[in-house]
């Protein structure tokens, strides 16, 4: 078997293992709160009997690890149970929301990481003159500024005063891809903004680290320009700890949007686990703690492999 | 008169430097340094580090590393003072007029691209042939250079070929554009003996084929003796002799150039062996874990009291491995080592602290062998400490001491090894290994990285040291020369086997196996011509890595 292929499946296969433990850490974290299901579906109103009673009919009386295996082969086959609060079926209630989120994501990732990385080259280019004094303090300044504050901001200018953009993220089905996309600039200006930084400085110091390298002297010596050095000679052998920021920020877009889907009532997965978790809706809030883990985790796999990938090393063995 | 390429005149080179605790100073590294190189010829740098050899061979593209400027002077090249060109005309001149061939191509060739891609790239940067005229010329200098395959061997990646063939493959790198002036570094310094006889073979065919002008700059000056048709000697930055080579390499007029013609002129009487070795490796066979095939196979060698076993052969031939085995911290398969008697545990965890204190090593690289941030005191006295358990006073007249004995005076205990200079660094780790009081040092590649003159100076204090303390050394080494100046006797390694052993006079008389003849014919000889006496006469090829 070809040796990347042997690596490649070892990877999915501790990625799976992963996941498995973070679901059953999650199962275990909502069961050790004080109180079940049945004591916050009755409240005030719970007697002994009621509460046996509900007990039976929702099978908390199983043994945890029963529960657990139920639940996880539920989730395996899409049923990820019923909200307590509504009593809809959260599967289908979330998948509009995650869809929204990763809708999200998806367009403030295509905007910040080619930016990042563009910036990051030009950083490297003028390193120590002023463009890359300029963009390293612009963007640290933009990541030290909470992201609630850097919302309002823009809302307040762009949406508000100079009406460019709508301040309020309110998409609905059936609207066009370009309504779409107007009506989220704002959310993913803010998101932009706030990992832009993160990836920009990481491609920097990457790209420095090699271009202290002997062959970036070779191509200096071959007459090439500046910036055909960083990008041929530099780029390639930088791309693994690139791509491994740039999927831990992607993560955090999916994962970590809670605020700025607040600030902007977007109807995704952060709003909607809030809502819950305020409630104490259980089963939804282990239904999000599953989906995040599976991004956090499925992303890092994504970044695991591009760095095998990237390495002429194991692309092509001796 | 000829055609001058390159002519340089008053060349001054500065640098700024960072003491430590001081305000930045600027240091003159060349100075009134004046050469031409005619066109077609090749005229040979030769020097110690520190000479600025490499620093001059720079400036031929007005390039400085680091923070080095030329700063006096005049470079003209083609009639054209490259002094005053701005950064566009540099870039036309670098990789076009003027190539240059690293010391390391394994460092120099980007490891994320093919070689042929890498091979090009200034060719067609600077627009002097279309892609398809540009590869077909690398495949011509590929074969040219005796690479193996030149049809297909730009296609590998840098990680997918040998050492040897990558340096050769730098060359093809520089000599595709047709460049008028190649620089080459050190091209074969980093290659075992036997490989760069093959690699200066090919690249002094290249340059007579190509009708190229050179600089070739290199310490060694057997080697440069062989290419090149002038030779400029330089020490501390400034000309000390600069003549055709016959003149330098046989009527040379400054003492120092006479020392260096005369290095490697060390000899040494072979002792006879005494009744009872110090130590006995016997039938040893070893493997790194997760190995396909064994580094060592029954190896049998023995080391006499206050005597001298040369341990030779090339990289990956199993040397370094032996005193991996012998130290302890690889375990064999199978075989044992004796010392004094006694059959020393396998694992270095199981040994005693007085089998630890009798057996010390010496390393390489001297450099990274010493903690930077402790001072000569701290890393003298250690062994000192840890070993008889001495302090204050006493500990400090024993360092002393150890610092008489290795020649470094007054002066020296409170230093740090970053100011030291290389061989004075390598005295250190001498002094180091000493203080165990040891019955046997292991010498890995301990003259490896030093200059010549330097390295003859470490040999004689070994040798001293060895009448006087009657400690018992296994010198590893890759080089012949070496062997001959401080051995008694000698184990010739090929692939993990010890294929020739005895005493000296008795591996080095005839008749040679294959393998020995191969490596003795290697040792540059400060011989015109000799180059090619050897390739013609040699019995059996280099295994071209």
């Amino acid at each position: 078997m070809h040796p990347i292929l042997k690596l490649v499946a070892q990877r999915v296969a501790l990625s799976l293992l992963l996941l498995s433990a973070a679901s059953a850490l999650i199962f275990i974290g909502t069961n050790i709160l004080p109180g079940d299901v049945a004591q916050s579906i009755l409240g005030q109103s719970a007697t002994p009997e009621a509460l046996a009673n509900l007990r039976r009919v929702l099978g908390l009386n199983e043994p945890a690890i029963t529960r657990y295996f139920d639940w996880l082969f539920g989730a395996l086959q899409g049923d990820l149970g019923t909200a307590q609060t509504n009593g809809r079926d959260i599967a289908e209630s979330l998948s509009k929301r995650l869809t929204n989120t990763l809708f999200l994501a998806f367009w403030a990732a295509i905007v910040s990481v080619p930016l990042a990385i563009l910036l990051g080259l030009l950083a490297v280019r003028y390193k120590d003159r002023w463009p890359d004094k300029l963009i390293s303090g612009a963007t640290l300044a933009s990541i030290s500024i909470p992201e609630f504050l850097i919302g309002y901001v823009l809302m307040f200018y762009l949406g508000v005063q100079l009406r460019w953009f709508p301040s309020v993220a309110a998409i609905r089905d059936g609207m066009s891809l370009g309504d779409k996309l107007e009506v989220i600039a704002l959310p993913v200006m803010v998101l932009t903004l706030v990992v832009l930084a993160h990836m920009m400085r990481m491609t920097r110091a990457a790209i420095l680290n090699v271009m202290q390298s002997a062959y970036i002297e070779t191509a200096e010596l071959k007459g090439l320009s500046g910036l055909q050095i960083i990008w041929r000679h530099a780029f390639p052998n930088a791309i693994a700890p690139i791509v491994n920021v740039v999927m831990l920020n992607l993560a955090y877009l999916v994962v970590g949007v809670v605020v700025v889907e607040v600030v902007f009532i977007y109807p995704g997965m952060g709003q909607y686990l809030v809502d819950h978790v305020s409630k104490r809706d259980i089963p939804v809030v282990q239904a999000c703690g599953l989906i995040f883990a599976a991004v956090y985790i499925g992303l890092n796999l994504i970044a695991d492999l591009v760095s095998i990938l990237a390495n002429p090393r194991l692309r092509h063995p001796k | 008169m000829a055609d001058i390429l390159l002519d340089v005149t008053g060349l001054k080179i500065e640098a700024t430097a960072y003491p430590p605790g001081e305000p930045p100073q600027d240091i003159t590294i060349v100075e009134d340094v004046s050469f031409q190189v005619e066109k077609g010829k090749v005229l040979g740098l030769i020097g110690e580090s520190g000479a600025g050899k490499s620093t001059i061979g720079l400036s031929a593209m007005a390039y400085g590393r680091g923070g080095v400027r030329i700063t006096g002077g005049v470079i003209n090249i083609n009639g054209r003072d490259i002094r005053v060109e701005g950064t566009g005309g540099l870039r036309k001149l670098r990789g076009a007029e003027v190539t240059y061939v690293a010391q390391s191509a394994a460092a120099a060739f980007n490891p994320a691209k093919r070689l042929m891609e890498q091979i090009v790239e200034a060719t067609l940067a600077h627009g002097r042939h279309s892609r398809k005229e540009a590869e077909s010329r690398a495949v011509e200098l590929f074969g040219k250079l005796g690479l193996p395959e030149p049809e297909t061997f730009g296609s590998r990646f840098p990680h997918q070929v040998s050492g040897g063939q990558l340096q050769r493959a730098m060359t093809a790198l520089a000599l595709c554009p047709e460049p008028d002036l190649v620089v080459f570094d050190e091209p074969t310094t980093a290659l075992d003996v036997t490989t760069q006889i093959d690699v200066l073979a090919a690249i002094k065919e290249a340059i007579r084929d190509t009708g190229v002008a050179a600089l070739y700059i290199t310490h060694d000056l057997a080697v440069v003796a062989q290419v090149s048709d002038h030779i400029m000697v330089l020490r501390h930055g400034k000309m000390v002799e600069y003549g055709d080579t016959d003149q330098i390499i046989n009527r040379p007029a400054m003492d120092y150039t006479q020392a260096l013609v005369s290095v490697r002129s060390t000899d040494h009487e072979e002792k006879t062996p005494s009744p009872q070795p110090i130590l006995t490796v016997e039938g040893v066979t070893a493997r790194y874990k997760n190995a396909p095939a064994d580094v060592l196979r029954n190896v049998n060698v023995e080391i006499h009291p206050g005597q001298t076993l040369a341990v030779v052969g090339e990289s990956g031939s199993g040397k370094s491995t032996l005193a991996r085995v012998i130290t302890g911290l690889l375990p064999p398969s199978a075989g044992k080592t004796v010392f004094d008697g006694r059959t020393l545990p396998p694992s270095l965890p199981e040994r005693t602290k007085e089998e630890l204190r009798e057996l010390q090593m010496i390393y390489q690289m001297a450099d990274v062998a010493m903690n930077p941030r402790q001072t000569i005191r701290t890393i003298i006295g250690r062994p000192l400490e840890f070993y008889f358990g001495l302090r204050g006073a006493e500990k400090t007249r024993r360092i002393q001491e150890l610092l008489d004995e290795i020649e470094l005076g007054d002066g020296y205990i409170d230093r740090y090894p970053a100011e030291l200079s290389g061989g004075q660094k390598q005295r250190v780790c001498i002094a180091r290994a000493l203080a165990a009081k040891p019955k046997l040092i292991i010498c890995d590649e301990v003259t490896s990285a030093l200059d010549p003159l330097v390295a003859d100076g470490i040999l004689k204090l070994l040798l001293d040291l060895q009448k006087r303390e009657d400690v018992a050394y296994l010198f590893i080494t890759h080089d012949l020369a070496t062997v001959k100046a401080i051995a008694d006797s000698i184990a010739v390694m090929f692939q993990g086997e010890v294929v020739r052993y005895g005493p000296k006079s008795q591996v080095l008389s005839p008749p040679f196996d294959d393998y020995t003849d191969l490596l003795l014919s290697s040792v540059p000889e400060m011989r015109l011509g000799w180059l090619e006496d050897v390739i013609e006469n040699r019995k059996m090829e280099s295994a071209g890595n």
